[in-house]
């Protein structure tokens, strides 16, 4: 405590400069004193007024309920891990982070109470945290301030005072001391060589750590006891005790990087680690390199979008209620809150990216982008963490990971505008749901696979140009025309197309493909056959094929739609499917009549199944 | 066929007279000779080679009204006269054919610096080349390449990483958390949490390397953005040490910058490596030497700051269930629109991010 404080002292006008470059307003003497120590010395005080308090000060952890003003004016409820500074009347400041508006220092104060203590860094982390309020002392306290400091600095204050304001320390310095002792760290001499690679003799070990203010106890033999490195000759293990103002060097690990790092990182020498034969990418990890591949190849220029998407992006994308892709996962402190979900699907950055792209002149673009989608999980439960002291157990490891979102990767291209390009005068072509569901075949030709395709009408699609994707009667994607209406709401021309598929789901399916079989190549000629099939309008061209080759067998080498007529010679409700059977057996030139039978027993097969009829 | 001794008409046989069979050499060679194009060789052929009504055809059928004994030399003579005409003509019908060729070749040229694309071309984004290149080093070394989440529980990407609730630097990684608060799922900040992982759940030694998306609550703008990839290296093994590390990040960064520039380790803090540095490699455009003279790349630096390196923490073993006084490791993380910024002089890094394809061609496949 110091008594007779002028009230109109102030600090030299050098002093304030100083204080206010570091980014600290000059108020009066007594709280810039307090300041110009903390800066100085790292120790953060708080100065009383005396005349406010009632009774002594004690530290002691905040009753609940309590409320205290801090020195900002926010009035602050107080938790009960609260520190707090209290004398007779209450808290009258928040320990180590902010004093109290009650008792501060004012034009009129002539007697102070100064405190200057050391507080648990952690302690006041969670304070700061909690009350949101980062000051200059909490975030010294967080970081470790010199607990042997805070006599030090209350001198110093005090002798400030006296000198710049005449006031007189009063008698009966307070020092309440819970310091722990100063531990010592067992420093095996080998430590420092097992971890930098090159030796460093003991009395360099020494020398270095004395630089950082450390004290040795004499070596100790400790024979064995698992040191990593032990050979006889460094089985010396010193005693390390460190000064003070050096909280963080808690382990071997940071002694050792005192001395590393004093001799100098320059001086460690260059090795490398003999590594065991690694096993290269796995199969998906390569395999995902060749979609790109092949979709840069095919002309698709990859983004890589923000996956942040409003809360409204399902409705954007039309999707039903119940549809899976609404489980979206939702920031809790979003950058923005128009974009405080994670997206569900690629499409919503790919339609941002094209609108942005069309918005500054490129309006034929083929866009695609590989990348994780979120889907929150249903009913989930928050587990608490491990201890990170040890390995957790394979529950805690799954607990920890069934509480995530699934986050299955997808692959997801945009076509809009211009397919190809015209040359010379030609127009090109528009890009149409063939060419989506064609980058869909790309993808999946890409792992080996080959997706099956049927008729879907899932949104974002236009139901009646939607391909949905499956592979072994599973779906893992759609493909087509955008729906109208959605093209019209998020601003892409009419008649864009894109497809989407589950990557994960197909590259699961491509790991247990077998290796590729080879074909037999025969070298006898091939016997050429067209029909043409009239088929009512709504059976699908893939089951009228699926229903040839069947028919065909095994003499049928490829299977060729080669035209596709509708009018009035075919009759209302139906079209005519020109197909070219290509014949051939791999150990006899087929004769016509082979070749005939093979034919119309695919046409059979079709009649059969699809209500085809040969075209008169 | 006269009978020997009858008389023979002079007219017909005067055209297997030596100078008949000459005359009509001479008048075939002119004639091929004079032919200016095909269509008339081929005239020149059925008037003077092989037409009824060519000298030499009728003279060979002349042959046989000879008397025997005269038939031989007349029949020697004809047959001379015959090869030296079609000798000729052969001739003339290459060295035309050749012009003909010649000139249809002329005229069917173009010019072939009109536009010839119709396929439009596509490109691979920039970090997902570099990221190939990146790792491919690595694997060529012999690590292996881990994956993680990107929503990730705060133990992985803070606590098992020597940063528990309270500590202070996690204050600087502008977390974006997941809701509902409290559940301790977040998006990650780095790409560390896959050295937890991969320590987990692979058997010892470890080497891999993660790269991948991270997020920090940054607004967008030209130095910024909310994403951005990393690259994480780790390797942990018996008697591994710093001097591995400084080899390790020598080979990666001559590989990603070039060779003979050297690397250089700065003291610095992380809570996941102890001792810690920061990567600098010496600047690849002024090769360090800018002193003096100014560099844009590395600000006159001479060094530019690749990364965080460091020993891995013994905490951070311990959490993973490897024992820190039998292992050590090694970490490295790097950020890869910094590498790609220098490595092709991207200005604003939300290039990276906005989809527009007059950024992203240029990379084309392979960056």
């Amino acid at each position: 405590m110091v008594t007779g404080v002028d009230p109109t002292a102030s600090i030299p006008l050098t002093w304030a400069r100083r204080l206010s470059l570091a980014g600290m307003r000059p108020i009066s003497a007594p709280v810039d004193v307090t300041n110009a120590v903390l800066l100085g010395l790292g120790q953060p005080l708080h100065a009383f007024d005396r005349a406010k308090l009632s009774g002594p000060i004690v530290v002691r952890a905040a009753a609940p309920g309590e409320k205290l003003r801090t020195l900002d004016g926010v009035e602050r409820v107080l938790d009960p891990e609260d520190l707090v500074i209290a004398d007779d009347s209450g808290p009258v400041a928040l320990a180590g982070v902010m004093g109290g508006a009650s008792t501060e220092v004012s034009a009129q104060t002539t007697d102070i109470v100064l405190e200057s203590a050391h507080f648990d860094p952690i302690r006041i982390a969670r304070t700061a945290r909690r009350h949101r309020l980062s000051s200059e002392a909490s975030r010294r306290f967080e970081r470790g301030v010199d607990p042997a400091l805070a006599p030090v600095a209350a001198a110093v204050a005090v002798d400030l005072l006296a000198e710049l304001t005449g006031a007189r320390p009063a008698p009966g310095v307070t020092d309440i001391d819970h310091r722990s002792p100063a531990v010592a760290v067992p420093l095996p001499l080998g430590e420092a060589e097992r971890l930098a690679g090159r030796s460093y003799p003991a009395e360099v070990v020494r020398r270095r750590l004395s630089d950082v203010g450390c004290t040795i106890a004499e070596g100790k033999t400790t024979q064995g006891r698992g040191n990593p490195g032990d050979d006889p000759a460094d089985g010396d293990t010193l005693l390390v005790v460190p000064p003070s103002w050096r909280p963080d060097l808690m382990r071997a690990a940071d002694l050792v990087e005192e001395i590393v790092r004093l001799e100098g990182y320059d001086t460690i020498p260059v090795t490398l680690p003999r590594l065991p034969a690694g096993r290269g990418l796995t199969p998906s990890q390569r395999l995902r390199r060749a979609v790109g591949r092949a979709l840069a190849h095919d002309g698709f220029v990859e983004v890589l979008t923000l996956p942040f998407v409003a809360r409204d992006a399902a409705d954007a994308l039309g999707l039903a209620a119940d549809d899976p892709r609404r489980a979206a996962v939702r920031m809790a402190n979003p950058i923005a809150e128009d974009a405080a979900y994670l997206r569900t699907t690629l499409l919503s950055g790919l339609i941002a990216a094209a609108v942005r792209n069309i918005g500054r002149g490129q309006q034929d673009l083929a866009l695609f982008e590989a990348g994780l989608v979120f889907r929150e999980r249903s009913a989930a439960a928050w587990p608490t963490s491990p201890p990170a002291r040890r390995r957790p157990t394979d529950e805690e490891i799954a607990g920890l990971d069934v509480a995530l979102p699934e986050q299955p990767r997808h692959v997801a291209a945009l076509l809009t505008g211009r397919r190809e390009l015209g040359v010379l005068g030609g127009t090109g072509r528009a890009a149409d749901w063939a060419d989506a569901v064609d980058a869909a075949h790309l993808v999946a030709e890409a792992l080996g696979l080959s997706l099956t395709v049927t008729a879907g009408d899932s949104m974002p699609w236009h139901p009646g140009r939607c391909a949905r994707l499956s592979i072994e009667g599973r779906l893992v994607g759609s493909a087509g025309e955008l729906h109208p209406r959605v093209l019209a709401d998020v601003g892409l021309p009419p008649r864009s197309v894109a497809m989407e598929l589950d990557l994960d789901a197909l590259l699961e399916v491509a790991a247990t493909t077998p290796a590729v079989a080879a074909p037999t190549i025969s070298n006898y000629p091939p016997a050429d056959r067209d029909v043409a099939l009239v088929v009512p309008t709504r059976v699908p061209v893939a089951e009228v094929t699926a229903a040839l080759r069947d028919g065909a067998g095994e003499l049928l080498e490829s299977l060729t739609l080669f035209d596709v007529f509708e009018g009035a010679q075919v009759g209302p409700g139906q079209r005519s499917l020109a197909f070219g059977l290509r014949l051939r057996a791999d150990d006899r030139t087929l004769t016509a009549a082979e070749a005939n039978a093979a034919r119309d027993a695919a046409v059979a097969a079709a009649a059969d199944r699809t209500g085809a009829t040969l075209r008169a | 066929m006269p009978a020997p001794g009858e008389t023979v008409d002079p007219s017909r046989v005067a055209s297997l007279d030596p100078d008949q069979l000459a005359a009509a050499v001479a008048a075939a060679r002119e004639s091929i000779s004079a032919a200016a194009d095909l269509d008339a060789l081929a005239a020149v052929r059925t008037a003077h080679v092989q037409g009824d009504a060519a000298p030499l055809v009728r003279a060979r059928r002349d042959l046989g009204a000879l008397a025997r004994e005269e038939r031989a030399d007349a029949g020697r003579r004809h047959n001379a006269a015959r090869a030296e005409v079609q000798a000729a003509f052969d001739a003339r019908l290459v060295e035309l054919t050749a012009d003909r060729d010649a000139r249809v070749l002329r005229d069917e040229v173009v010019d072939v610096t009109l536009p010839v694309t119709r396929r439009p071309r596509g490109a691979r984004h920039p970090l997902t080349a570099l990221t190939d290149r990146i790792v491919d080093v690595f694997v060529a070394m012999g690590y292996e390449v881990a994956e993680g989440p990107e929503v990730e529980h705060d133990w992985f990407n803070f606590e098992a990483l020597n940063m528990p609730p309270d500590h202070p630097a996690r204050s600087e990684h502008d977390t974006l958390y997941v809701e509902p608060a409290g559940s301790g799922r977040l998006l990650r900040t780095h790409t560390s949490p896959v050295q937890i992982r991969s320590l987990l759940s692979r058997p010892l030694p470890v080497y891999v390397v993660a790269p991948g998306r991270t997020y920090r609550n940054d607004t967008i703008d030209a130095t910024h953005s909310p994403v951005f990839g990393q690259l994480e290296g780790l390797a942990v093994d018996k008697g591994i040490t710093m001097a591995d590390l400084r080899g390790t990040l020598s080979v990666f960064a001559e590989a990603l910058f070039g060779s003979g520039l050297s690397t250089r380790l700065r003291p610095s803090f992380f809570p996941f490596t102890e001792p810690s540095a920061e990567l600098d490699v010496q600047c690849f455009a002024c090769r360090g030497e800018a002193a003096g003279q100014p560099c844009r790349v590395c600000s006159d630096e001479g060094w530019i700051e690749i990364g965080g390196c460091g020993m891995v923490d013994p905490n951070v073993l311990r959490a993973a269930g490897v024992d820190p006084t039998r292992y050590s490791g090694f970490a490295f993380g790097m950020g890869l629109e910094r590498a790609a910024m220098f490595r092709h002089g991207v200005r604003e890094i939300r290039n990276f991010v906005e989809g527009d394809v007059r950024f992203g061609l240029p990379f084309g496949i392979e960056g």
